[in-house]
């Protein structure tokens, strides 16, 4: 069941829309979304790590990422997510955060380890790597060792040194058992696959995660890259206008953000451009129910 | 790691072959003039090989240990660890192999090898050589730079396929020595199958070709 909306939710929602009004040069502000437990605002569209950070210790790309993170800031971005299991993922957006301005980040990182009592240790190697005061939200990799984990991880939240508690799971996994995690704790976000082909979650945890009030990121929105790849051999339809769409990357993070549920989805890249036609995708028209269905039939059929 | 069997090969890169193939440029310069002496150790691994008596079989055993050692380090705990976090349980299997090596092939003299005599000696001879002289070629003929050639002596894949040639043309089956560089052809195999590279071929070829002369080799005494 949806949530309603209050009235800070309204401007905050239709924060990017009157930004995008105001004639400047500057990029229009990317449209925010509530999380659903604080009704903190963050933006629908994040950044993620996974593979295009773990660039090791090369200056030249640890650079390139910083430059990466400059244009997302830039574009009114927040939410960048990580996790130990990225490599060296974390020390390159600390490296980021360094140079950067880092106030402006929404730091959310992951617990990914089998040993529960190695927990607190990785995570506090993880906010080193970061170089941040705290994390804002931390969640349980894959539901690694969920249990012991989400105990550490809500001690954390009681004592104030982190701002909200999730899990993860990637590629349809295991969601029965997320499901049932999701029933039985109150956890403030989820991360789980959802893209126009991946839709799997539309069906059960998407409504029961607005149903219990909690925030949704989405993963592997392009599917690594696959997805992008194969529609660019086909063009552009037109209704990809109606919502203010100049590539494929838009049309799919449209597709995912537009869904009521989802609060932000984090596609990961190494490119300047990409991450500002990213974030493009958080501005302008989403499409609405009837145009999310004729989207889905257009790509199913390519 | 539960559901095992949902996870493909993508979901174990971690890196993109951009970062992996850079890698070698970056270590290639710290390291250098490393590989000058890893081309001098390989060249007195062929004119040991070439030349016989009796303490060859130690001499070649002890430079290409002293290569798995060096790999150990240098590459896999210093450089691959910075975008790999399996690289230093790999680098505890190169220094394992090290070790066999030193005890199989110094300290029993049990590694000695044909030169040109037999079907696996020539075998044998002409994977060194594929290690040796075509790997470092790869990277231009596959269109990369120079600088992330991969050369025998400080780069795995050339290591291992060297050892594996060596191997083949030992006079007696060591499958104690063969199963740690086939275990790597198949991570490393996998792991440049998964970016697409070609190279993926070469080391399941040569892991395929060692498995099928192992199998059909009989373990003969030492003359």
């Amino acid at each position: 069941m949806p949530h309603d909306l209050t009235r800070r939710d309204l401007l905050a929602l239709t924060a990017g829309a009157a930004a995008a009004l105001v004639p400047t040069a500057a990029p229009a502000q990317p449209t925010l979304r509530p999380i659903p437990p604080s009704r903190e605002a963050i933006p629908a569209v994040g950044l993620g790590t996974w593979i295009t950070f773990n660039v090791g210790n090369d200056k030249v790309a640890r650079d390139s990422c910083t430059e990466v993170m400059r244009a997302f800031f830039a574009a009114g971005g927040t939410l960048i997510d990580s996790s130990p299991m990225y490599g060296s993922s974390q020390k390159v957006v600390g490296h980021g955060l360094n140079k950067l301005d880092s106030a402006k980040v929404f730091a959310a990182d992951k617990v990914w380890i089998s040993s529960a009592a190695s927990g607190p240790a990785q995570i506090e190697a993880s906010r080193t790597a970061w170089g941040v005061p705290r994390f804002d939200l931390l969640q349980v990799h894959n539901l690694l060792s969920w249990e012991p984990h989400l105990k550490t991880l809500f001690a954390m939240k009681a004592l104030g040194s982190l701002r909200y508690v999730g899990i993860t799971t990637s590629e349809g996994r295991r969601h029965a058992e997320f499901e049932r995690v999701m029933r039985a704790h109150p956890l403030d976000f989820i991360q789980v696959t959802y893209n126009i082909i991946d839709r799997e979650v539309e069906a059960r945890i998407l409504p029961l995660a607005q149903e219990r009030g909690m925030a949704v990121i989405v993963n592997r929105p392009f599917q690594e890259g696959d997805l992008t790849r194969k529609l660019a051999r086909h063009p552009l339809p037109a209704w990809a206008a109606e919502i203010e769409c100049t590539s494929w990357a838009q049309v799919i993070l449209k597709f995912i953000i537009s869904h009521p549920a989802v609060t932000c989805a984090i596609p990961a890249t190494t490119r300047v451009d990409h991450v500002r036609e990213n974030m493009a995708a958080a501005t302008g028209r989403m499409p609405d129910a009837a145009l999310r269905a004729r989207m889905i039939a257009h790509v199913a059929k390519l | 790691m539960s559901e095992w069997w949902t996870y493909s090969l993508s979901d174990f890169l971690l890196f993109s072959p951009r970062t992996y193939y850079r890698l070698f440029e970056l270590y290639n310069l710290a390291i250098w003039p490393a590989q000058l002496a890893a081309l001098a150790g390989g060249i007195a691994i062929l004119m040991a090989w070439r030349r016989g008596g009796r303490a060859h079989g130690r001499m070649i055993s002890g430079l290409l240990a002293g290569a798995w050692l060096w790999v150990a380090w240098a590459y896999l705990l210093e450089h691959y660890d910075t975008i790999n976090w399996a690289a230093s349980y790999f680098a505890i299997g190169f220094v394992l192999q090290a070790l066999l090596l030193l005890w199989v092939g110094v300290v029993r003299d049990r590694l000695r090898l044909k030169w040109w005599r037999d079907p696996g000696s020539r075998l044998g001879l002409g994977v060194f050589v594929l290690a040796f002289a075509i790997y470092p070629l790869m990277a231009p003929l596959f269109g990369r730079p120079w600088l992330q050639a991969e050369t025998f002596g400080v780069a795995p894949d050339p290591t291992v396929v060297a050892t594996l040639g060596i191997l083949v043309a030992a006079e007696r089956k060591q499958l104690m020595l063969v199963v740690i560089p086939l275990v790597w052809c198949i991570v490393s195999g996998a792991t440049l199958w998964t970016m697409e590279a070609p190279e993926a071929f070469v080391l399941a070829a040569i892991a395929i070709l060692t498995l099928a002369w192992m199998g059909l080799r009989r373990s003969a005494p030492i003359p």
